[in-house]
């Protein structure tokens, strides 16, 4: 016998829709163990027909940058315009990309 | 033409009386996710039943429709197992009428669902095209609803004391009412002599083996069934139905052909 959660593990929902090619994150919920979590994740989040697949991944599994270190990470890039893709001369031939 | 509106109304009933009763649990869920699950097995359940009673409106003819026969028929005339129109609580316990006990209600789902997922898959071999296309529908939800309840079963019968204790009180309460369904009744033989109705007989061992092992795993008893065989799909129903319809039934029957 084990004893009763006081509190069940949270899930974040992804959800593939019939013309999507990638899980896109839809949400998250409450259940206890992962194959509830797809159930209730398929009772939750697909019954509007929203998909045809479902991930589920247990939210203190996911390692997430922290919102503290936004400068080093992500400012950095800001002024490296270079790195679009913006500067080549598309030849007319190849028409629009 | 009797015996198909007979056998589909039968079909009918179990599917509006169990969804109804489901229903009380919209908005009183134990968590917001279950409580969203439990309201879309209702609302499979009551999809089932508009089918098949707008395909025995259809066959009465005259004035009937699906609302006609869900909603202006008396206790008597429903044909339902009686397993599905017992409170969402055990034998002692009347007292506490708005007690909803969720292992009766995971159990009785378990012990219903067990039992459609496989007669709907032999339905559709019904020589009756409708009810072949209904049963085709409806055994993907029934499947589903079999998954949902035997998972909760797994887990309260495998998780605390208490919902180990609970869920087998429950079980202890219920199993009996199983007898019903491999009791056959008149309409059900006529059925199979046409080869409309499905011979629930045949699918016993399969009900067996669905029913042992999701105990088994879920470390439960099964009891004896033994005793009072309930009659209700013959029409004669316990007390718990005439509260039932009157809750149902009342808006219709005081405002009639009213819309909304």
């Amino acid at each position: 016998m084990s004893s009763a959660l006081k509190e069940w593990p949270l899930w974040e929902v992804f959800v593939r829709s019939k013309q999507g090619l990638e899980h896109k994150h839809c949400g998250s919920l409450h259940a206890a163990d992962a194959p509830q979590a797809l159930q209730m994740a398929r009772d939750v989040y697909t019954r509007r027909q929203e998909g045809v697949s479902i991930w589920v991944v247990r939210s203190a599994d996911i390692v997430a940058s922290s919102p503290d270190d936004k400068g080093e990470l992500f400012e950095p890039a800001a002024d490296k315009i270079y790195r679009h893709p913006t500067f080549y001369d598309i030849p007319d031939d190849v028409g629009h990309m | 033409m009797s015996v198909i509106l007979d056998y589909t109304l039968h079909l009918a009933d179990n599917a509006l009386v169990l969804g109804q009763r489901n229903a009380e649990w919209t908005g009183h869920g134990p968590i917001l996710e279950e409580d969203i699950a439990m309201s879309n097995i209702t609302l499979d359940l009551i999809g089932q039943a508009r089918l098949l009673y707008q395909y025995a409106a259809q066959l009465r003819g005259g004035d009937t429709t699906e609302d006609t026969l869900a909603y202006l028929r008396d206790g008597s005339a429903f044909r339902n197992y009686t397993l599905l129109e017992l409170p969402h609580h055990g034998p002692l316990v009347g007292y506490a009428q708005g007690e909803l006990d969720f292992a009766t209600t995971i159990v009785r789902n378990f012990l219903y669902s067990a039992l459609m997922a496989l007669l709907w898959q032999a339905l559709q071999k019904s020589s009756d095209t409708t009810l072949a296309a209904i049963a085709e529908k409806s055994a993907k939800e029934a499947r589903y609803h079999l998954q949902h309840s035997r998972d909760w079963l797994v887990k309260l019968g495998d998780g605390t004391d208490e919902s180990h204790q609970r869920v087998q009180a429950a079980l202890d309460h219920l199993f009996a009412y199983t007898q019903e369904f491999w009791t056959e009744s008149a309409v059900e033989r006529s059925a199979i002599d046409a080869g409309v109705g499905v011979d629930v007989s045949s699918l016993r061992s399969d009900w067996d083996s669905i029913i042992d092992s999701a105990l088994a795993e879920a470390t439960l008893h099964r009891p004896a069934a033994g005793g009072y065989v309930t009659e209700g799909k013959l029409g004669i129903h316990s007390e718990h139905l005439g509260y039932l319809l009157a809750e149902m039934q009342s808006l219709a029957r005081t405002l009639p052909h009213a819309t909304w």
